[in-house]
């Protein structure tokens, strides 16, 4: 799907345009990162651990990078939020209720952009010609549905696909077909993020320059950044 | 996914609780020698072993890397681990599972540390109810005297200094271990824990655990009489 490509690209094009920019993404944090990959070289990773484990790299994320940076103002670009995580779990048999309360401490995102392939076959065609080949959890081998990899593979990433489409609509994801060249997929992504981001600055620029001295300072009508509250569920 | 209660299985699972220093794994290495002699297939669990959490668990610790939610999510994760492979399977297979300390340490823990006392719960949901939970309850400062004249130095997370109570490792260690105690002390009810006064000698709580465990062991052909 070229998530990292965009990514790369996007964060060029944020920088240019003056915006300070933190991208990270599944499994890159300091706390658990490397954990979670020595974990997967064995194939002794349960379900349930898998998903704690996740948990764990994405909440350092949030709190030692994401919200600072949002805190300090940038924008902030990551590959993979929690959807991928529920996703991966939802097919895995774990209970949604479950999953979802372990990430209610997560913010809202100002846009999540689903960059959609319609087939598997598709995918394949990534996974050959990035010349990694088939990874065991990708793969999803851990779940026994087909007889070697293709298979497996093809059988897990449709349950996966599913289960983003469902998501699309529940969370309103911004569906952005993948199967287009970079190219245009990246002019869209431009689009559809300079929207977001110029709408924050012009609700900041509308509050900040004419305050009184004296008088208490207004906070802007909306703040930028959902404080992390373990009380209150941000996912419905 | 089958949530905490639900669970039903062949084999028996005996859990021990406390503060630090409160005696719990002496007793659980008791009754660990004393099932085994009887001729019952036993299991013994510890809390934070897992082989595919520990060097994560040990570098965070040594650089100080946690944050109460991380350092609650990571010790999910060593125990979600155990339950997969220590807990759930020898449980299937009828054995009796001794674990020293259970999700009931994290509750105390992560609570007092600030995280939200219904996020920790759901966190912990898929864990299997035990079918004694022991709480070896010891006056504060017995246990404190046990831990801090028992080892040259408090650890960083082990005294909560992470949360900034105290500078002095010792003062922030009675602070915590103090507080511990009283969510300890609010779970008795909640979850029906078997409160052990551990104040008394060794033998006799040891016989108070054998006579309380009792009642769900099997008897075994190779006693003989």
């Amino acid at each position: 799907m070229g998530r990292s490509t965009h990514i790369a690209l996007l964060r060029t094009w944020l920088e240019s345009r003056g915006h300070a920019v933190l991208d990270t993404g599944m499994t890159r944090s300091v706390l658990a990162g490397r954990g979670i990959k020595e974990a997967k070289t064995g194939h002794t990773l349960g379900r349930l651990t898998m998903q704690l484990f996740y948990a764990t790299d994405f909440i350092d994320r949030l709190e030692n990078e994401m919200l600072p940076a949002l805190r300090s103002g940038f924008v902030v670009l990551t590959d993979r939020y929690i959807f991928s995580a529920m996703a991966r779990a939802e097919v895995r048999g774990i209970d949604s209720g479950w999953i979802r309360s372990i990430y209610s401490m997560a913010l809202v995102p100002d846009a999540v952009f689903y960059l959609r392939i319609s087939t598997p076959q598709q995918l394949v065609e990534r996974v050959l010609s990035s010349g990694r080949g088939f990874d065991y959890w990708e793969s999803g081998m851990d779940l026994g549905l087909g007889e070697d990899f293709y298979d497996s593979f093809i059988e897990y990433q449709t349950r996966i696909l599913k289960v983003f489409d469902r998501m699309s609509s529940e969370y309103g994801f911004h569906v952005l077909n993948a199967s287009r060249s970079v190219r245009s997929v990246a002019a869209d992504l431009r689009r559809a993020i300079m929207k977001v981001v110029d709408e924050s600055t012009a609700s900041e620029d509308r509050v900040s320059p004419i305050q009184p001295l004296r008088e208490k300072p207004t906070l802007p009508s909306k703040t930028p950044v959902n404080l992390v509250d373990l009380n209150k569920k941000a996912l419905p | 996914m089958i949530s905490y209660g639900q669970h039903q299985f062949p084999g028996k699972l005996f859990v021990v609780e406390g503060t630090d220093g409160s005696g719990k794994s002496t007793q659980l290495a008791l009754l660990h020698q004393w099932l085994k002699a009887e001729g019952y297939p036993v299991f013994y669990s510890e809390w934070n072993s897992s082989p595919l959490v520990k060097d994560t668990t040990k570098r965070a610790k040594k650089r100080h890397l946690f944050t109460p939610a991380t350092f609650s999510l990571l010790h999910a994760t060593d125990f979600a681990d155990r339950t997969e492979r220590d807990i759930i399977p020898p449980l299937k297979a009828g054995a009796i599972v001794l674990a020293d300390r259970y999700i009931y340490t994290a509750f105390a823990r992560d609570v007092v540390r600030g995280c939200d006392r219904g996020w920790v719960r759901d966190v912990y949901s898929f864990a299997v109810k035990p079918t004694v939970a022991f709480f070896f309850r010891a006056p504060l400062d017995v246990a404190i005297d046990r831990i801090v004249s028992g080892r040259p130095s408090l650890k960083h997370y082990e005294s909560g200094m992470d949360l900034g109570w105290s500078d002095d490792p010792e003062e922030s260690f009675k602070i915590f271990q103090g507080r511990i105690l009283d969510e300890y002390d609010r779970m008795v009810s909640e979850f029906g824990l078997t409160v052990i006064d551990a104040s008394r000698s060794i033998e006799r709580q040891q016989r108070e655990m054998r006579m309380l465990i009792s009642p769900y062991l099997k008897r075994r052909r190779s006693r003989s009489h």
